[in-house]
């Protein structure tokens, strides 16, 4: 178990130190930021001094070093527009994305389920037609486009939703709920399509693997009702695959919802990073990816840990 | 070289006509739903090819007194006009039929680049063990590590995106990279399995040299998972480079593209619902017939790749 939780820690590091460097690179790339910073007719002297103290006057290599510090305290610059370190605007962003993925993972996970056990025993039947076939179209359809029809014809056409936004209160308080179900439901829907299509679709071919086996069988011919059957002994059993997907397709709704955000002006931390490009706000862009990247790496790293604990077998794969 | 090595069997006549065979068998019996993704495609394919006899107007040709005209079959629509036009007059019909152009292109140059560069590393990694091996997966998994959007969108955000009326190579080559690491290791599992096998052995026994055997050898046992992941990948490219385009960073205006289409259209919605509406449907035909029918193409020619 340690040797397993080690390798998974390497690997989630590694990733983390990747992103990082692939941040350190479009930073640089993204040439001098010094003249963005002062006024035009600021003196070369000036310029100097400024890019002195910003270490943009040293090598490449000892730049990257001294980065790797300063994102390791948790400081990518300031704002080029706000004043302000540029990682504070980017968390304070934070919470709505997560308010907007959590609600999404809920939603699909809650559908998806059912949807999929249901087709599964009831095979080739028109419900499980009916339901592949959404599925699938929510696998092919891109979110945008999702968002932007629901927006068109619950939004706009029968006024039953809010087309952008989020709502206003706290989800500690009961009484703000109405409001901001209200906005959030949209966008969840939007973004969760697609792991609502994947889950189900997994769930489907999961049950349908152990429907196969022998003590299902049994468990029929020992006069079981179907419905213990499928929830006790098969779907307990059709799980570890489906828990692993859920997993990896809650990291995906993080990167989603950059789209899903511009969709609905949803004020997260994908809204900010696209707005930050058209304003040519770098460190913003940098900070907001860097973070998404983060919570992605974090969130697979718990998914790995959590399918190590459900199947030993993998421990020593 | 001696002749003699021309004369053994090379890697695809070991297991002849296996996926050959099957093919033929379900040609026979493809299903409805099959031809139909085919059909949609092929409309796709002669639309984009033909654009410039079958589109009706120039794409980019506006007409201001022509403007936010709706559908031919609603009461103020304007004959000729088949779906409409935009905010400045252009037909959307013929900028549908053009930026499948567009689409299918960058979708296609991207499958290529990715599934060459993914075969080729896969390859490479699962031959020559060893460093070589653990650097190759190490990107893999460094890409796989975060949502490639976000990379897409630091990497554009720095570079810019591609000029107006240029071929846009930043956005291929971008596509392009997505999604090499699943070629990379499909292909790396295959070949670390048949590397061991007997052609391999004799062929090395008789001289053969390394790239005889990746190139001569292996990738014909290699070419049929990997056509099934390019068609499915054809699809992610396509929504991939839709979603760069609709946020403003792909295709730029005026040359029509779906995303940038619908990206444009979407700031109408509440008064022209067919600026977004038409090109969004053609982005989901076209993803819709080609994952359809590479489910199907996969099930056919190698079901082991089934997952999720």
């Amino acid at each position: 178990m340690l040797q397993f939780l080690t390798r998974r820690v390497l690997r989630a590091l590694i990733a983390l130190w990747g992103i990082v460097t692939i941040v350190f690179i479009t930073m640089r790339l993204s040439g001098d930021p010094v003249p963005l910073m002062l006024p035009p007719d600021a003196p070369i002297s000036e310029m100097n001094r400024v890019r002195a103290e910003l270490g943009l006057d040293k090598p490449l290599p000892v730049q990257y070093v001294v980065f790797l510090g300063n994102v390791l305290h948790g400081d990518l610059g300031r704002s080029i527009h706000m004043r302000q370190p540029a990682i504070d605007l980017a968390l304070e962003r934070l919470p709505a994305t997560f308010e907007l993925a959590i609600t999404a993972f809920v939603l699909a996970v809650v559908v998806a389920l059912p949807a999929g056990l249901i087709s599964a025993a009831k095979r080739n039947s028109i419900w499980d037609n009916l339901a592949m076939l959404l599925a699938l179209i929510g696998q092919s359809a891109p979110t945008f486009y999702i968002g932007i029809m629901l927006i068109l014809v619950l939004g706009l056409q029968l006024g039953w939703f809010p087309v952008s936004g989020r709502g206003q209160g706290s989800w500690l308080n009961p009484s703000d709920w109405p409001d901001m179900l209200n906005h959030v439901f949209l966008p969840a829907v939007t973004l969760g399509a697609f792991a609502m299509a994947s889950i189900a679709r997994l769930t489907r071919s999961a049950v349908l693997e152990v429907m196969r086996q022998d003590y299902i069988r049994t468990a029929r011919a020992k006069g079981l009702d179907e419905m213990s059957v499928m929830l006790r002994h098969n779907f307990k059993n059709a799980a570890i695959p489906i828990i692993t997907i859920m997993g990896l397709q809650f990291g995906t709704l993080l990167g989603g919802a950059v789209v899903t955000e511009t969709v609905f002006s949803w004020p997260g931390i994908g809204l900010l990073a696209i707005k930050s490009i058209s304003s040519r706000d770098y460190p913003i862009v940098q900070s907001s990816v860097l973070l998404v990247a983060m919570a992605f790496v974090v969130v697979n790293f718990l998914v790995d840990l959590a399918y190590g604990w459900l199947d030993p077998r993998i421990r020593y794969a | 070289m001696s002749d003699t090595i021309s004369v053994l069997p090379t890697a695809s006549a070991s297991e002849p006509r296996r996926s050959g065979a099957n093919l033929g068998y379900h040609v026979r019996r493809i299903p409805p739903v099959v031809w139909l993704c085919a059909a949609t495609l092929l409309i796709m394919v002669l639309a984009a090819v033909f654009a410039p006899l079958v589109a009706p107007r120039d794409p980019t040709d506006q007409t201001l007194m022509l403007r936010l005209k709706p559908p031919i079959w609603l009461a103020d629509g304007e004959p000729g006009y088949i779906l409409g036009t935009d905010e400045v007059g252009r037909d959307i019909l013929s900028r549908i039929i053009y930026g499948a152009q567009v689409s299918l292109t960058i979708g296609l140059v991207g499958v290529l680049i990715g599934s060459i560069l993914g075969t080729v590393l896969g390859m490479l990694a699962g031959y020559f063990s060893g460093p070589i091996d653990e650097t190759i997966m190490l990107l893999a998994d460094m890409q796989l590590a975060f949502p490639f959007i976000l990379l897409a969108i630091s990497i554009i955000a720095v570079l810019g995106p591609d000029p107006a009326n240029a071929v846009p190579w930043k956005l291929i080559v971008i596509v392009g990279i997505s999604g090499w690491m699943t070629y990379a290791r499909v292909c790396r599992g295959v070949v670390l399995t048949l590397k061991e096998r007997e052609f391999v052995h004799s062929v090395r026994a008789l001289g053969g040299s390394d790239n005889r055997i990746l190139f001569r050898h292996i990738l014909p046992n290699i070419l049929s998972p990997v056509v099934v992941l390019a068609t499915l990948d054809l699809a992610r490219l396509i929504i991939l480079e839709s979603t760069l385009s609709f946020l403003g960073l792909g295709v730029q205006p005026p040359s029509p593209s779906w995303g940038g289409m619908l990206g444009q259209g979407r700031q109408y919605l509440d008064t022209a619902w067919w600026l977004s509406t038409f090109p969004g449907m053609a982005i989901m035909l076209t993803t819709l017939a080609i994952s359809r029918g590479g489910d199907w193409l996969r099930d056919v020619l190698d079901p082991t790749l089934r997952s999720g």
